[in-house]
């Protein structure tokens, strides 16, 4: 049974549809694209697995669980996590309290312990901390740790994002143009660092990417969307020689 | 690594020590003061007072800049947690001794503010946008405007209400009076001591700051940042807010209470809009999110009115030109960067490894 499937999926805004008749499977541990010109739906897609937008036709099941329609935290307990195209950090707070928040469900204490320092406190905290240095670690933000979010470089604040949505121990890992505004240099780190992040953590990647090389160099599946509907997916080759694709959004050459 | 936890678990530690080093060094210099003669009566009637705006300062801030939403009714909480804990001290203070009815004279006062805490922000916390401005201030009027028009009084039959008149309550004559409409309750044996103040400042202080530096404190506070990604990583909105809102109004019900059994006669007038503004102001010349400027703020804009009442024309002038230099001293970049390098340099001179990040 695939991680991840999607049948039917739509949304209307008003009169608009901006996304129709989406048929999407995804596999555990393996890494996706999801392409298309500007205003093609992409993020409206995201926002409808992760519950921000509630779709007004068909079904997403996450691991034989229908998720449809259930709203971000939920969703977020189910195992769908993500980071979002205009970064959104907890600006105020600590680089590492922002992945400490991404923790809230994973290692939960109450209220009262945190109120009364009861023993657990000390016990989770310490484990949260273990835990939150070594994913700042593999996005090489662990020098970092006691900055506010907001004094982070952008590319930095990028990967701060993926590190918060990670430490939500998710089954599918949703990426919105993750390498948007950075150079070439921080591009490459970056496709490195998603690439293992997959190998380690063992889990599914669906990522937004206009960068075509960061897309066709990682994703071994690329699914393309034009107008709100998937007009082709397949491999980089594939993809790349679609003549529908290359008429929408790769223009030719 | 492990340094790096060390480090940080040590920069808030040492933040929260001098905190509370402050009001302790206040306590016991007041203290000394008194016990030498050097203390005038109206200064020694500030004292109470003081603690209680701190405290009340202190808890608005968890709703203001830890939660990010605006309350302008935190009187109305001070109001109902007052009346609540001084009805239940007249009741219970004459049977039982001090030291158990005072506590519970508390409790009740924290417990129905929390209560009034859960009914105003159930309702409107649910919703996403800026309605709890507009709704704790009509909290506020109202509260005002009913205990106001409250009638309360018991003789050998029981209870008796009502919200026309006294007369209309039909107590018997020799029946006693607890709540006289808008004159509210008189008679009051006061009961509120400056060290008393002090440990309430010192409870909340451990509550909040506890609370600020666990997981519901980082849940509120990325609530505050974004909230939509707060939701994202499984933050459950309306229940980190109401429990922020929630713990918020039952300290100035703690506070309310305070404050009421420092004077004998207590009415509802007294915790208006303007209250409301006053404690408000406390918390943001104190600084956003800044429990020590708060705690600062209050303080010193409770004592100064009363410090300056010798000179008459000049007071309102100089209570506003503190005012201003607050708002500088607390929101101005260059002053707060000047600040930061001192404070650094302080820190390294007693020998403390120099932080080496400023710069970024
Ligand atoms: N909340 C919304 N209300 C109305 N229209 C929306 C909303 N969100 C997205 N849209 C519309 O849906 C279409 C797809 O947008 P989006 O998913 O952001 O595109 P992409 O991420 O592929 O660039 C656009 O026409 C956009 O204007
Ligand atoms: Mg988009």
């Amino acid at each position: 049974m695939a991680l991840l499937e999607v049948s039917n999926l739509g949304i209307a805004f008003g009169g608009l549809q901006a996304v129709s008749q989406l048929d999407m499977t995804i596999e555990k541990g393996h890494l996706y694209g999801l392409i298309g010109p500007n205003g093609a739906g992409k993020t409206t897609v995201f926002n409808m697995l992760t519950g921000v937008y509630r779709p007004t036709e068909g079904n997403i099941i996450l691991d034989g669980k229908d998720i449809t329609g259930k709203n971000p935290e939920a969703i977020s307990k189910a195992g769908i996590a993500r980071t979002f195209q205009n970064i959104r950090l907890f600006n105020e707070m600590s680089v590492l309290d922002n992945v400490k928040v991404g923790m809230h469900n994973q290692v939960p204490y109450g209220l009262w312990t945190g109120i009364l320092r009861l023993p657990a406190y000390r016990e989770k905290e310490h484990e949260m901390n273990r835990k939150a240095h070594a994913l700042l670690k593999i996005f090489d933000l662990d020098e970092q740790a006691d900055l506010k979010a907001s004094q982070l470089p952008y590319g930095k604040q990028r990967k701060l994002e993926i590190a918060r949505a990670l430490a939500t121990n998710p089954k599918l890992l949703l990426l919105d143009e993750p390498a948007a505004g950075m150079n070439p240099n921080e591009t490459e780190e970056l496709m490195q660092t998603v690439r293992s992040v997959r190998d380690q953590f063992g889990i599914a990647i669906l990522l937004i990417e206009h960068d075509m090389n960061f897309v066709m160099g990682i994703c071994e599946e690329i699914m393309v969307l034009d107008y709100g509907r998937m007009i082709a997916r397949g491999d980089g080759k594939a993809i790349r020689n679609n003549p529908k694709v290359i008429a929408a959004y790769l223009g030719g050459d | 690594m492990a340094l790096t936890r060390l480090k940080h678990m040590k920069k808030t530690t040492r933040s929260n020590l001098i905190t509370f080093g402050i009001v302790i060094v206040f306590y016991l210099v007041v203290e000394a003061l008194m016990a030498g003669g050097l203390t005038s009566s109206s200064f020694e009637g500030q004292l109470v007072p003081i603690c209680a705006y701190v405290v009340l300062a202190i808890s608005l801030n968890l709703t203001v800049g830890f939660l990010g939403e605006l309350s302008l009714g935190h009187a109305g909480f001070m109001s109902v947690g007052a009346f609540a804990g001084v009805l239940l001290w007249t009741v219970l203070g004459k049977t039982l001794p001090a030291y158990v009815a005072l506590p519970l004279a508390f409790l009740a006062g924290g417990l129905v503010a929390g209560i009034f805490g859960v009914i105003v922000g159930v309702p409107v916390l649910r919703l996403s946008g800026d309605y709890l401005a507009i709704v704790t201030l009509a909290f506020g009027e109202i509260i005002k405007n009913i205990i106001n028009a409250c009638y309360l009084g018991y003789d050998e039959n029981g209870l008796h209400f009502s919200l026309t008149d006294a007369a209309s309550m039909g107590l018997a004559p020799d029946g006693t009076t607890l709540i006289n409409g808008a004159m509210g309750i008189t008679r009051i044996t006061k009961a509120s001591t400056f060290t008393m103040g002090i440990a309430l400042v010192l409870i909340t202080l451990v509550v909040i700051l506890n609370l600020i530096h666990s997981r519901t404190g980082r849940a509120v506070m990325a609530i505050r940042d974004n909230e939509i990604a707060a939701q994202s990583v499984g933050v459950d909105l309306t229940r980190y807010k109401l429990t922020a809102f929630v713990i918020s109004a039952v300290f100035a019900g703690f506070a309310g209470v305070l404050y009421a059994l420092n004077y004998s006669s207590l009415v509802a007038r007294r915790f208006d809009y303007n209250t409301s503004i006053q404690i408000l102001v406390f918390v943001v010349l104190g600084g956003m999110g800044n429990i020590r400027g708060s705690i600062i703020a209050a303080a010193l804009l409770t004592v100064l009115p009363e410090m300056l009442r010798g000179m008459d024309d000049y007071r309102m002038l100089i209570y506003a030109i503190v005012l201003i230099v607050m708002m500088i001293f607390n929101q101005s970049p260059q002053i707060v960067a000047w600040r930061k390098r001192v404070a650094a340099r302080f820190t390294r001179k007693k020998g403390a490894p120099a932080p080496q990040k400023e710069v970024a």
